[in-house]
């Protein structure tokens, strides 16, 4: 496990940055829930009534003043994007910044194959989203326990379960693309994560286009569903598994027969 | 045994070509200089050599396996040093030392220590502030520290001053003693002519010629210098001459006879004939077909 080591220490200070960041602002938000569903009255309404905006956000079908629904959309939208931004920068980083910072000559000539070097980096991967999940579920139990809200447990699970797949299956696909660069990274993750994010609104916004839900493994974060059926979209789940497995695969297949020139 | 052996190796990138049908052996206990100019194929061959790029043609073995099939094992038994040696920001030199010892699942601390001190290389330092003679003396330790059967040297002394290219020579020149094999790739043909015994030319993908250093540098082929005449004598077979003030230098490929003539009328006050040097047996490979 020497890579997983050393792939956790080179990116350390940016797991430490960014769960911080979303810790902090998902700690916020649960603390300003009390004060916000006192002086809802008939703004929950007002949310749910806003048209296709509300759809969008799924803010239709979801009860704002209650706890479950305001975090479904707001501590959704704070972890399901930022996560997934994470996940897709340190997926697509993964393998393709060994040949952009020119390490990849130095790591490739020791006795070690590259499936396992590729098996590691992936492990390293989802060890960090890990972490960044556990932080932030124990910040959110935190402020839970803070505010003093009954919850239903089971339903933030869901929540939190649904959020943290969709966080593996963006770093899968983007671990998938990783293998096939050898310079540029960030963008192309970062790009990749914000075009789910947007396929997901747009599959909200028309039912002609509801089958992006299949594509976009935002379709299984959509909290209203979530708390509505008490379960995931086991539909938008398989298809999300077989495009993270398509990822997954496509990195071992191609990383151990590239050729490494820089 | 052969350490090194390939036969047809081809390489093309694209429509590039990189090496083509290319031939090497190297015997184990080898010094062994790969000459050639930049882009005539050294590193693309020593890269197939580490698989790290597949060959689109031919075969390689190294240290009597095939390179595809048994890739870790001969890597556990390569140092190598690659031409640009980069290492990961962040870490310290004995960070990155230790993490390639690590890598092999070895300790090589006391080695390590010992390379450190003999290359004046401070582990304390940050990779990031390493000068490129610095990350080169690195890269030397990460291939020197496991000691291994074979060391594959890409180009290896540039960046370090004359000192430390000196004392890098009396480092492989020991482990050469000991036992281990020497394939390195450079364009500087003094350093292949005083260490290596062997060596091979390359040139646009293709061995010129390879053969052992003392053979390469006996060519017909011999340096004469005349004194007392300011122009070429009247003589076929010259090349790459040189005229001054009160001499001329050529290098003349006929016979001695036909040279003494030539010289007999004009007013020489002094001769001298060497064979030529190294590099002017390269030079002589390189303008052959041009």
């Amino acid at each position: 496990m020497i890579i997983v080591k050393h792939e956790l220490r080179q990116g350390r200070i940016s797991l430490m940055i960014w769960t911080a960041t979303i810790a902090f602002m998902m700690g916020i938000c649960i603390l300003i829930f009390p004060d916000m569903s006192s002086d809802m009255g008939d703004l929950g309404r007002m949310f749910s009534d806003m048209g296709s905006f509300s759809a969008a956000f799924g803010m239709d079908k979801i009860n704002f003043g209650e706890f479950t629904g305001f975090f479904a959309v707001e501590c959704g939208n704070i972890l399901g994007l930022g996560g997934a931004f994470y996940a897709a920068y340190i997926g697509i980083m993964a393998l393709s910044k060994e040949e952009k910072e020119h390490t990849a000559e130095f790591l490739l000539s020791h006795p070690v194959s590259r499936t396992r070097i590729v098996a590691e980096k992936l492990l390293a991967v989802f060890l960090q989203i890990l972490v960044l999940n556990a932080v932030t579920a124990a910040v959110t139990a935190a402020g839970i326990l803070v505010i003093r809200e009954e919850v239903q447990a089971e339903t933030m699970v869901l929540l939190l379960a649904a959020y943290l797949l969709m966080q593996i299956e963006t770093a899968a696909v983007s671990f998938g693309i990783s293998a096939f660069l050898s310079r540029s990274g960030p963008g192309i993750g970062i790009g990749l994560a914000a075009l789910l994010y947007f396929l997901n609104i747009a599959a909200n916004l028309t039912e002609k286009l509801k089958f992006l839900k299949y594509i976009t493994p935002f379709g299984y974060t959509d909290g209203a569903e979530i708390i509505a059926d008490g379960a995931l979209q086991t539909g938008f789940l398989a298809t999300g598994l077989v495009l993270g497995a398509a990822g997954l695969i496509s990195a071992f297949w191609y990383y151990t027969r590239k050729d490494i020139v820089s | 045994m052969k350490v090194i052996q390939t036969n047809d190796l081809t390489k093309y990138y694209g429509k590039q070509r990189g090496i083509v049908n290319l031939n090497l052996s190297v015997e184990q206990g080898d010094f062994y200089g790969f000459i050639g100019p930049n882009g005539a194929g050294k590193s693309t061959t020593i890269k197939i050599l580490l698989g790290l790029i597949s060959a689109t043609g031919g075969r390689a073995e190294v240290l009597g396996k095939d390179i595809r099939k048994n890739k870790t094992d001969i890597l556990s038994r390569i140092g190598y040093l690659p031409s640009e040696t980069m290492f990961y920001g962040g870490m310290r030199v004995r960070e990155i030392l230790r993490f390639s010892a690590d890598l092999r699942k070895k300790d090589c601390d006391d080695e390590a220590k010992r390379l450190c001190e003999r290359l004046e290389l401070d582990p304390a330092r940050k990779a990031e502030e390493l000068s490129l003679g610095n990350r080169k003396k690195v890269g030397i330790v990460c291939a020197m520290q496991h000691k291994p059967e074979l060391y594959i040297m890409d180009e290896p002394t540039s960046g370090l001053d004359p000192l430390m290219q000196k004392e890098f020579f009396s480092l492989l020149k020991e482990r050469n003693q000991e036992g281990a094999t020497v394939f390195l790739s450079s364009h500087v043909l003094s350093e292949v002519q005083r260490y290596c015994s062997h060596a091979a030319v390359i040139r646009d993908g293709r061995i010129m010629v390879s053969d052992s250093v003392e053979h390469l540098g006996n060519t017909e082929a011999k340096r004469v210098t005349v004194r007392g005449i300011r122009e070429l004598p009247d003589l076929e077979k010259i090349r790459d001459a040189e005229v001054s003030e009160d001499a001329v230098s050529f290098l003349y490929g006929g016979r001695p006879n036909a040279l003494l003539k030539a010289l007999s009328g004009l007013p020489v006050t002094d001769l001298t004939i060497t064979e030529p040097d190294l590099e002017e047996v390269f030079i002589h490979y390189y303008e052959e077909e041009v």
